[in-house]
């Protein structure tokens, strides 16, 4: 079942090869494109029970400016924002010096916490939330994005270390040897030496944890509460409640809510896709 | 002067083994202070009673007899149907391996856009739950929804809808996360394909190998890292399920779409009261499933540490 390579097929296939493609696509797609669909359609198509046919008129300005500028949305993408950027950066600074420490140097312990840092990264979320939100509350953090922003970077650290102390792993290590003989101190190598080589992992990280933290949900509603520090996923419950059954509304809401993760993946496909696979599939 | 001078020696001295504990300070502390030590804060929670605000009161394992069903007391109806939905998941979750593995085999050519293609099925994971959640909640709609106008074409009819119906509400919150996860799954697929051997491919084809026995002892074998690592995101990811449960039914109808970690959330912080004590109990039982999952997938990865040195 492994199927031949479609140049060595015969014509016939390629030619149905290339005319299925399309006809799958929309099919996988169909839920995304009917919200799509949703999103340009005026109000009175609802109301008459055209859901699914030809929009009687074309109302994507309408509903996408009514998301813009009367309702919070424009506040939550910008609380998202301000969350996402300095966890990202948080997170793949910390995971950088950590993952620099596991992967060069050998100490007693050394395996032990990279498995700590893996096996956090598995944990489930509910059994950090009682205490967490407690933490967070007494930092006086509850409800603002700081509190967020620094459980998140914890979190994500875990992941970020397992991912980069197994890339520095594969930098080849006499590079390292050669500057210590050179008496280059020791931070000066990280600096100098391993940093600049990190670049694409530095990249992937980058992307994925903007869409993890983008999308994460469970602990926007765990730790804020209303549009002063809620991020996009968590204020689209309260959009929805606003335009309850205003389908065109809704799910423009949702397409704009979706949309800056989308072009992050699209924008840095190559480097997505070397993180999600944690590296180990080359 | 001397003084900073033999520091600084004292330091030269012992760098290579200081520094790696510098440089590992800020991420252990953090991690420290918020991963770590909750798990530890939770176990300690769920033997107390407790609202979240006032003194926490020791109730020693009452938490988790009331849970278990221990003693006199029946077990926890709601922790009963949250279980066994957390098994469905568990099993039904892990069709994204071979589903992502057929996408995978079938975009594994090289036309003219296949790269936009590849991308475009990857699509549905870069978007978030909750997005994910509603999209499929208006394709499941009654009477008005996709899904339930195709269905109407082969004469079936759900009654209340997908989600309306206790019967097949799970299933269709289930089917919706089987989306994104495959889509992970069959990008998995496809990086491990490109680093098949395409001369084993046809070394095992001129031997006759065809149909399932070719994936089966020819491909796989060479997708074995891929496997792992679907593997552990999707158990992760189907015991993590909540986005989609909050959004789409928020646990009903009749609470028959609860899995744990919805169940530990209502619990502790919803309308229905701040009763941390039994939430963090439940949060436990949660963690200890998951314990045996960690335990397997750390023993694995240690054996390719071993086996690196």
């Amino acid at each position: 079942m492994f199927p031949t390579p479609i140049e060595k097929s015969s014509r016939q296939w390629q030619i149905s090869y290339q005319i299925i493609l399309p006809l799958v696509l929309i099919a996988w797609l169909l839920p995304l494109l009917a919200v799509a669909l949703f999103s340009i359609k005026p109000d009175a198509d609802f109301t008459n029970g055209n859901y699914w046919g030809v929009p009687s008129s074309f109302e994507g300005f309408t509903n996408y400016g009514k998301v813009f500028f009367e309702s919070n949305m424009p506040r939550y993408l910008m609380n998202s924002l301000f969350i996402t950027i300095p966890t990202v950066i948080g997170a793949v600074a910390l995971s950088c010096m950590a993952g620099f420490a596991l992967g060069v140097y050998k100490f007693k312990g050394n395996l032990l916490i990279f498995f700590m840092f893996i096996a956090g990264n598995f944990v489930p979320f509910q059994i950090l939330m009682v205490p967490v939100r407690d933490l967070t509350i007494g930092l006086n953090l509850y409800d603002t994005k700081t509190g967020l922003i620094l459980f998140h970077i914890a979190f994500q650290t875990g992941f970020c270390t397992l991912f980069m102390r197994n890339f520095i792993r594969a930098l080849p290590f006499p590079l390292i040897e050669a500057a210590r003989v050179e008496g280059v101190a020791e931070w000066r190598i990280f600096w100098f030496v391993v940093l600049p080589l990190m670049k694409p992992a530095l990249a992937a990280l980058a992307v994925l944890i903007f869409t993890f933290i983008w999308n994460d949900y469970f602990w926007a509603v765990v730790l804020t509460q209303g549009p002063g520090a809620q991020p996009v996923t968590a204020g689209i419950t309260e959009f929805n409640s606003q335009f309850r059954a205003a389908y065109h509304l809704m799910s423009a809401g949702s397409i704009v809510a979706a949309l800056p993760p989308v072009a992050m993946f699209f924008l840095m496909q190559k480097h997505f896709i070397a993180g999600l696979t944690l590296g180990a599939v080359k | 002067m001397a003084s900073a001078d033999t520091h600084r020696s004292w330091y030269k001295r012992n760098e290579i083994a200081i520094t790696p504990w510098l440089f590992l300070a800020p991420a252990m502390l953090f991690f420290a202070v918020y991963v770590i030590i909750p798990i530890g804060q939770s176990f300690w929670i769920s033997l107390h009673e407790w609202d979240g605000l006032g003194e926490k009161t020791w109730v020693g394992t009452a938490n988790y007899e009331r849970l278990l069903g221990i003693g006199d007391q029946s077990i926890d109806r709601k922790f009963e149907v949250s279980f066994w939905n957390n098994l469905r998941w568990l099993v039904l979750y892990l069709l994204a391996i071979p589903a992502g593995l057929f996408i995978a085999l079938f975009l594994n050519q090289t036309v003219r856009g296949i790269r936009l293609y590849k991308s475009l099925f990857f699509f549905p994971f870069v978007i978030s739950q909750v997005v994910v959640g509603l999209v499929f909640s208006w394709f499941y709609l009654p009477n008005v929804g996709l899904f339930e106008i195709i269905i109407g074409f082969f004469g079936l009819d759900i009654k209340g809808g997908v989600l309306g119906n206790p019967n097949t509400a799970t299933y269709g919150i289930i089917a919706a996360g089987l989306w994104p996860q495959t889509a992970y799954c069959m990008i998995l697929y496809l990086t491990g394909l490109n680093a098949v051997d395409p001369e084993q491919v046809e070394a095992a084809r001129l031997d006759g190998a065809k149909g399932y026995k070719m994936l089966w002892y020819v491909i796989l074998p060479q997708l074995k890292p891929a496997t792992f690592i679907a593997f552990v995101v999707t158990i992760i990811g189907a015991l993590r399920s909540f986005d989609l449960i909050s959004v789409m039914t928020n646990g009903g109808p009749f609470g028959s779409t609860r899995v744990l970690s919805f169940y530990m959330f209502e619990e502790s912080l919803s309308e229905f009261g701040f009763r941390m004590g039994y939430g963090a109990a439940i949060a436990v039982v949660l963690f200890f499933i998951m314990l045996g999952f960690i335990v397997y997938f750390l023993w694995s990865m240690y054996q390719d540490e071993k086996g690196a040195r």
